[in-house]
């Protein structure tokens, strides 16, 4: 590390990296103060994704928002789904069949265990392995066949309902999902032993940018980023919801594999090993579903009581907070979306000082930072 | 070369009449012409489809598999279609040495063929300084990265160029070192002179010779990546951190320059490494053809075989290696390059020189070679081993037809 | 701790008369602060040990037109007692202003510099109180109730002709011709 750092040194060289840099995860621009290839500061600059997510929730009904919850965090959009359906149905208290809470519960795994892989992929595509990004993408091509399978869309899945799901999942689905479960542990074993272990890649991510517990709680990171830094909480455990208390999984926090506790290899590892779990989760979803109806019955234009409530589910980046306001109305009177890579990038500032352009690379990686969740 | 131009005058009588300088000279010309522009092209075009398709094999794609049969002509069709681009130059941009630049980084790659030894005549100039003239002129390649990295006006391709000068510089330290530990066991800085000072079989090549050659052997290696820009040393265009280095604002045709200076300069690492550790076109067998009496002198076909596939086989592992590592960061690069390689380099190189003495007295100290031998060949095994073991855990099919 | 508990011991180690009424019929309780009392409320939210509020889990601005006020929301959580407790700031629509929290949560930052940017609410001693996803030289704050959109934006007009009606309109002059 370089001895002096000054922020505005007389040969420090401002550069710009983004919003079209193939490393930023969408469109983020970071300006970077840089000393060579050393960064004194690093500024975010977010904003080029902003749609007013919370303004066209205060002009839609409860009901015609859940395609736009999809598009919060697109990696990631069951677990979008499944936050704003939450939000409403325990503000409005309705009441949902047990089989469409398991279908929901496997559906945002399966999603969770996508968005994991195209992390730790991209991730790996950051510092150099091309080949990982594919193994990544391989796998999660099947997730996106059995999500097809189960709701019709690939991407953006619009697939959960106020007071249930939309759809029935077929036999073909059922036996895609458990043949996936069967196949995917191995294939995430190879994955680990193509990219995890590897020399050069420990080398690269251990002891950099090292978040404490005390950082990371101030600055309000959360899920994997959070537990990356030793802290074992997790919404699904700690404020449970849908049917995840009946569920037997493990939470796994960073441990310090290869350096520091909270370092980009933990965030890492926390990543990998709760693709482990989710496979539990479905698997023991698959097991326990039982029939009965899909949805319940829902007023087509839903009103709720003026009141408010703030809701928070465990997206795949971690927590996903809605705040919702109604009064009243068949319109929500404020919505506020709370996101976890908003936390994410906002450590940034704190952590870049000090790190190579390189590095930046990777902690954004680390991070898993998805630009329109950012913005919103 | 006088050789061959004097027996070309035999064979064809409509020669004579004509000075004899001239036609040395002419023949010097077209067959440096005709190598540089025909072959290390065609080299380096079929490389860059070999990759695609290894890449390809390795990421579940099938890869370019239309132009051509399988694709063999892929690398024709990307030249076309880059040639017919916009030459673009960025405004701000140093214009001459911008337009510069990949000329240079051309050439420099280009020039080092003329001392590669494909067979025992079949090289255009066996310099008495070989080996030397090879790492000379392949310093050329710097110039013309810093250039092209300073030149564009743009600060990603500035750290590039940089990047690429720190590191080529640093590693030009071990690759020297390798080569004047070979020079030590052969004796003479000829290309020629280097082969022929081995022998036939493996365990008489230098790879083997010794203890201290089998590690320079690797440090070379390693040391060639780097000075290649291969990964896990592609920090000068490390595209997801400098989106694409040196070369980000250039396009079409000088683009093209710097993609096959890259993919010849894969071609030069792999033959050297043949070359210098693996005795070069040395074959067991003498077959020999003069093309239909095309060529008045017979040329040896099986000791470019020989050449050939070693040099490939190193290729491939070069690839092999770029599709799986991750990359290195520009500190340990240089960690890995003063802290490692340097003074490892130097041990073997002075470790060679005892061992040399030490053989030079005591006769038994050349049977050493064959243990090494066999260790190198249960390296290679073992690889493979790990490899099929690695494939069986998985589970999946595994499909070794690559047409397909 | 459940809400009343939070707001029973809370009020325990604040001066009197600064920590308003609980809102206990709401499902989540919260409780209304002036913006004047607000950073000791939160401090001693933050700093004492039975409270132990590490984390400002979100931060909302609502605009409540009607009123005539901006409301500040905190959403506070502990992971070492795993509560969750909502601190209100109410401040006056025309020229909102209440203090900053970077000093007490970093998260801060960021939240208020979007509130700022969205809602115009100042938050006093903010090191950086700038516009977070617009471009800086963007006018008023458009999550505002009474905000209306402007003909351009930053140059840009803001509406187009819908290319429908346009079809429909010139279909009917080819008629009238």
């Amino acid at each position: 590390m370089p001895e002096e750092l000054t922020i505005n040194g007389p040969d420090n060289m401002l550069l710009n990296m983004g919003p079209q840099h193939p490393s930023t995860h969408g469109v983020i621009r970071f300006v970077l103060e840089t000393d060579g290839e050393v960064v004194a500061k690093a500024t975010p600059v977010v904003g080029y994704l902003h749609r007013g997510v919370e303004k066209i929730a205060t002009e839609l009904t409860y009901s015609q928002f859940m395609p736009i919850s999809d598009r919060l965090d697109y990696v990631a959009s069951m677990c979008g789904n499944l936050a704003w359906c939450e939000a409403v149905e325990r503000m409005a208290g309705i009441e949902v069949p047990r089989r469409a809470q398991f279908l929901r519960v496997i559906a945002a795994e399966l999603n969770r265990i996508s968005s994991h892989l195209v992390a730790v992929g991209s991730f790996c595509n950051d510092v150099g392995g091309v080949t990982p990004l594919v193994v990544a993408l391989r796998e999660r091509e099947a997730i996106n066949d059995i999500l097809e399978l189960l709701s019709g869309a690939r991407l953006t899945y619009n697939y959960m309902r106020l007071g249930g799901v939309s759809r029935d999942m077929s036999d073909k689905c059922r036996q895609d999902t458990a043949a996936f479960l069967d196949h995917f542990p191995p294939a995430l074993d190879e994955f680990n032993r193509l990219i995890t272990y590897n020399k050069i890649f420990i080398k690269r991510l251990a002891d950099i940018a090292v978040v404490t517990q005390e950082e990371a709680k101030a600055y309000g990171l959360n899920g994997p980023n959070l537990r990356g830094s030793g802290i074992r909480f997790d919404l699904r455990r700690n404020d449970p919801y849908s049917v995840y208390p009946e569920l037997d999984f493990e939470i796994p926090v960073g441990e310090g594999f290869a350096g520091q506790v909270g370092d980009c290899y933990d965030r890492y590892m926390v990543r990998i090993n709760e693709m482990y779990e989710s496979v539990k989760i479905v698997r023991q979803c698959l097991e326990m579903m039982p029939d009965g109806e899909l949805t319940s019955k829902v007023a087509r234009v839903l009103k709720i009581k003026a009141g408010e409530r703030y809701t928070r589910t465990e997206s795949a980046r971690g927590e996903m907070g809605i705040y919702i306001v109604s009064k009243g109305d068949k319109t929500p009177y404020r919505v506020r979306v709370r996101t976890s890579s908003y936390s994410a990038l906002s450590i940034f500032e704190k952590l870049s000082p000090g790190l190579m352009i390189a590095d930046l690379v990777a902690v954004i990686g680390s991070f898993d930072i998805v630009a329109p969740e950012i913005d919103r | 070369m006088r050789f061959f131009a004097d027996s070309l005058i035999e064979t064809w009588p409509f020669l004579q009449g004509w000075p004899p300088w001239l036609v040395y000279t002419l023949v010097m010309f077209a067959f440096g012409a005709v190598v540089l522009f025909g072959f290390v092209s065609l080299f380096a075009g079929i490389v860059t489809v070999v990759e695609r398709r290894i890449a390809a094999r390795m990421q579940f794609r099938i890869g370019p598999n239309r132009v051509g049969y399988q694709g063999c002509l892929q690398w024709l069709a990307d030249g076309i279609k880059n040639f017919t681009k916009e030459d673009l130059t960025p405004a701000g941009a140093s214009k001459m040495l911008y337009l510069f630049a990949p000329y240079l980084v051309f050439t420099g790659l280009f020039l080092t063929f003329v001392a590669l030894p494909f067979g025992q005549a079949l090289v255009i100039s066996d310099l008495n300084v070989g080996i030397f003239y090879i790492l000379a002129v392949s310093s050329f390649v710097t110039v013309g990265l810093v250039l092209a990295g300073w030149a564009s006006n743009n600060k990603w391709a500035l750290l590039g160029g940089i990047r690429s000068a720190a590191q080529i510089v640093s590693y030009e330290i071990p690759t020297g070192l390798a080569v004047l530990t070979v020079v030590l066991m052969s004796g003479t800085l000829s290309t020629q002179g280097i082969i022929s000072s081995q022998g036939i079989w493996p365990w008489d090549w230098f790879a083997s010779a010794n203890p201290f050659a089998f590690i320079i052997f690797i440090i070379f290696f390693i040391s060639t990546l780097a000075e290649g820009n291969r990964v896990p040393f592609d920090l000068p265009e490390a595209e997801s951190e400098l989106v694409a280095g040196y070369n980000v604002e250039y396009s079409g045709m000088r683009f093209v320059f710097f993609f096959f200076a890259e993919y010849a300069n894969l071609f030069v690492m792999g033959a050297l490494t043949a070359i210098l550790f693996f005795g070069g076109w040395n074959s067991p067998f003498n077959w020999s053809t003069s093309l239909f009496g095309l060529f008045p002198q017979p040329l040896e076909v099986s000791g470019t075989l020989f050449f050939m596939t070693k040099a490939l086989s190193f290729v491939v592992l070069i690839i092999w290696l770029r599709w799986t590592l991750p990359r290195l960061r520009v500190d340990q690069l240089m960690v890995v390059c003063w802290q490692y390689l340097t003074p490892i380099a130097f041990v073997c190189m002075l470790g060679t020189a005892f061992w040399m003495v030490g053989a030079h007295r005591w006769g038994a100290l050349d049977y050493v070679k064959y243990p090494i031998f066999l260790f190198g060949v249960f390296l290679v095994l073992a690889m493979a081993a790990r490899t099929v073991r690695n494939i069986r855990l998985v589970g999946d099919p595994v499909d070794l037809n690559p047409f397909q | 701790m459940t809400a009343e508990e939070i707001y029973r011991h809370g009020l325990e180690r604040i001066p009197a008369g600064t920590l308003g009424e609980l809102a206990a019929e709401a499902v989540q309780p919260w409780v209304t602060v002036t913006p004047a009392s607000l950073l000791d409320v939160l401090t001693v939210f933050r700093d004492d040990p039975a409270l132990a509020f590490e984390c400002l889990d979100c931060l909302t601005v609502t605009d409540i037109m009607d009123e005539g006020q901006m409301e500040v929301v905190y959403h506070l959580y502990s992971y070492k007692h795993q509560h969750l407790f909502v601190v209100k700031s109410r401040t006056g629509r025309d020229e909102p202003q209440v203090p900053s929290v970077t000093g007490l949560w970093p998260a801060a930052d960021w939240y208020e510099r979007e509130q700022y940017d969205m809602f115009g609410v100042r938050f006093t001693g903010h090191p950086n109180l700038t516009r977070l996803f617009l471009p800086d030289e963007w006018v008023g704050h458009p999550m505002r109730l009474d905000w209306k959109e402007g003909e351009t934006a930053l140059g840009i007009p803001t509406s187009r002709p819908d290319p429908l009606v346009k079809k429909d309109a010139e279909a009917g002059g080819g008629a009238d011709a």
